[in-house]
């Protein structure tokens, strides 16, 4: 019994154990002379990882009495996130070692925020879910104030730290209310609880307080405060962390919590996330547009993607989950490209972050703008791009579920939202040429994930490289 | 005879103390991490009453994690604020502001 439930829940042991041991072993050791090599070895870990998770799973599994599950779902949800940071890791290394910032216990932080994504997509219970998004949570808040002596960097931290915790307070209180109206913590039984049909006042409640707490994690308006500014303070890798694996756990715990344990009372829910939907791509949009910083404007565009993948959760049908999942996914890939090139935009050897030092870029360097260029069109959602069909997934559920107004509207704001990419674009091919212009060349490993990903955006329009497939099998074992 | 609303009552009363003394606040940012953990207690009064009301044991067991986790979340913020003192000099809520817009 106890050995079948540990075997379910055996990666995220094994990447706890390997984080406490790597913890270990560093400070009676190298201490941050050992930070570069684990840098590398944890990446390698939770790559191996995302392929046993993603070969080896099939069926469902639910261990410690319904309390954890291992399911199509979490396993899609894992393995983007274990490549994510992976990814993100590597991209970083060279990066924190230029400015003096890799320090050993960075990728052991990592490797606990992750194990933390792991533990909160695959809950099964609203112990594991506050466990799981607390994990993740601490960990990153204080990744967030990883420059410690940068006043940008702990500002950062502590936004991030107070409106988390606000956060998880509201996500607390309302799973009380749903603990005591329902009179059991585990998702099976409030979904037999809540039955068909109205929910109960008390329910209600603690579902609305819920959302608003999740709705915080995705960086969803009106809960998204924060995201400008840790975008901005937090250095750069770790920004691109953010904007990666945790968005994708974020968003997978939102579905789990809402079709797992609400699953009986979709219109109630429905309406509350299309309206943070609509909300989120607004301000996304329009906010971003007087942004010269190019970490803050990435902070606008994630608020407004967030609002183009809870349209799918706003269908409330397991083809709405379907294309949340392959959005999140293309999303992800997107902005791991993105990040590569802020990351070697500096000036000097200085890191630069305004948007228009990058005046005329394409004629120093055509390969990379050419790169960039496919990716903001992709995430401005131009037709033949992933980026354009990643929408169009959104779209269709949402027109199967006859949210018309949602499309409409979702339309509009990635046409506003277009301007402030295609102003990039327009820079770099087509701007002044300034003296503070960006340096040429940089590292080869982020020209490799740069041009990695754009190549994913024009060659994945084939057959998405086959995770549609993955995807439906996800929504498949969540909505039923 | 003091009853289940009763208890809710006051954890309701203390919830929203909590959310108002951050949102109100414009002095201290210790002030701040006092209303987070008002706010959690309150949560607590929640889970121990709903599970004495209900004869399950489930949420005193949620009680003893979430004291945990606001232990453990308490040590954290601290540590963000000793670093964000030692940079600014400053712990007023309002001199957090580096970065706006």
């Amino acid at each position: 019994m106890i050995s079948a439930d540990l075997n379910i829940i055996l990666p995220e042991i094994l990447l706890a154990v390997y984080a406490m041991l790597a913890l270990v072993g560093a400070v009676y050791t190298g201490k941050d002379k050992l930070a570069s090599p684990l840098v590398w070895a944890t990446a390698a870990v939770m790559l191996i990882m995302a392929l046993w998770i993603g070969t080896t799973g099939s069926g469902t599994r639910v261990g410690f009495f319904g309390m954890f599950n291992d399911d199509a779902f979490s396993r899609f949800a894992k393995v983007v996130i274990l490549i994510a940071a992976a990814c993100v890791l590597i991209m970083g290394e060279a990066f924190m070692k230029r400015h003096n910032l890799l320090r050993f216990e960075y990728p052991v932080l990592v490797v606990l925020s992750v194990i933390g994504m792991m533990v909160m997509v695959s809950a099964g219970d609203l112990m594991t879910l506050y466990m799981g998004l607390e994990l993740q949570s601490l960990a990153l808040y204080v990744v967030a104030s990883l420059r410690r002596d940068s006043e940008m960097s702990t500002e950062a931290g502590l936004k991030y730290f107070v409106l988390g915790a606000l956060s998880s307070g509201l996500l607390l209180y309302g799973a009380s209310l749903v603990y005591g109206f329902a009179g059991t913590t585990l998702f099976s039984g409030i979904i037999a609880a809540a039955g068909t049909g109205q929910l109960s006042i008390g329910l209600l409640i603690g579902l609305v307080l819920m959302i608003s707490g999740l709705a915080f994690k995705v960086s969803a308006v009106p809960f998204h405060m924060w995201t400008p500014d840790v975008y901005q303070g937090a250095p750069t890798p770790v920004t691109a962390f953010f904007a990666t694996a945790p968005k994708m756990a974020a968003m997978g715990l939102f579905a789990r919590l809402l079709h797992d344990a609400f699953g009986a009372a979709v219109s109630d829910w429905s309406q509350v996330v299309a309206l943070i939907a609509v909300l989120s791509m607004f301000l996304g949009s329009i906010a971003a547009i007087g942004q010269r910083n190019i970490k803050r404007l990435m902070a606008y565009s994630s608020i407004a993607h967030m609002g183009y993948a809870l349209i799918g959760l706003a269908a409330g049908t397991q083809a709405g989950v379907q294309a949340m999942l392959v959005y999140m996914a293309v999303y992800v890939t997107m902005n791991v490209g993105t990040f590569a090139f802020i990351l070697s935009m500096q000036k000097d050897g200085q890191p630069v972050t305004e948007v228009d030092s990058l005046g005329m870029y394409a004629k120093r360097e055509p390969g990379r703008a050419l790169a960039v260029l496919v990716l903001l069109f992709s995430l401005a959602g131009v037709p033949p791009l992933l980026g354009f069909f990643a929408k169009l997934g959104v779209w269709q559920a949402a027109i199967a579920s006859d949210m018309y107004w949602l499309v409409v509207a979702s339309a509009v704001a990635s046409a506003i939202g277009a301007y402030y990419y295609l102003r990039i674009v327009y820079l770099m091919y087509f701007g002044e040429d300034r003296e503070d212009a960006l340096d040429a060349g940089g590292s080869p490993v982020l020209w490799g994930f740069l041009a990695a990903s754009a190549f994913v955006m024009v060659a994945g329009v084939v057959n998405l490289f086959g995770i549609e497939g993955a995807a439906a099998a996800a929504a498949a074992t969540l909505v039923n | 005879m003091i009853g289940l609303e009763h208890y809710l009552t006051v954890a309701a009363v203390l919830f929203v103390i909590g959310i108002f003394g951050i949102f109100l606040n414009r002095k201290n940012v210790i002030i701040l991490l006092m209303s987070i953990e008002l706010i959690l207690l309150s949560v607590n009064i929640n889970f121990v009453a709903f599970s004495s009301f209900l004869g399950d044991l489930a949420g005193q067991v949620f009680t003893l994690f979430v004291l945990t986790v606001a232990a453990a979340e308490a040590a954290i913020g601290l540590a963000i604020l000793v670093c964000f003192f030692r940079n600014r000099g400053t712990i007023a809520v309002e001199d957090v502001n580096v970065m706006k817009g």
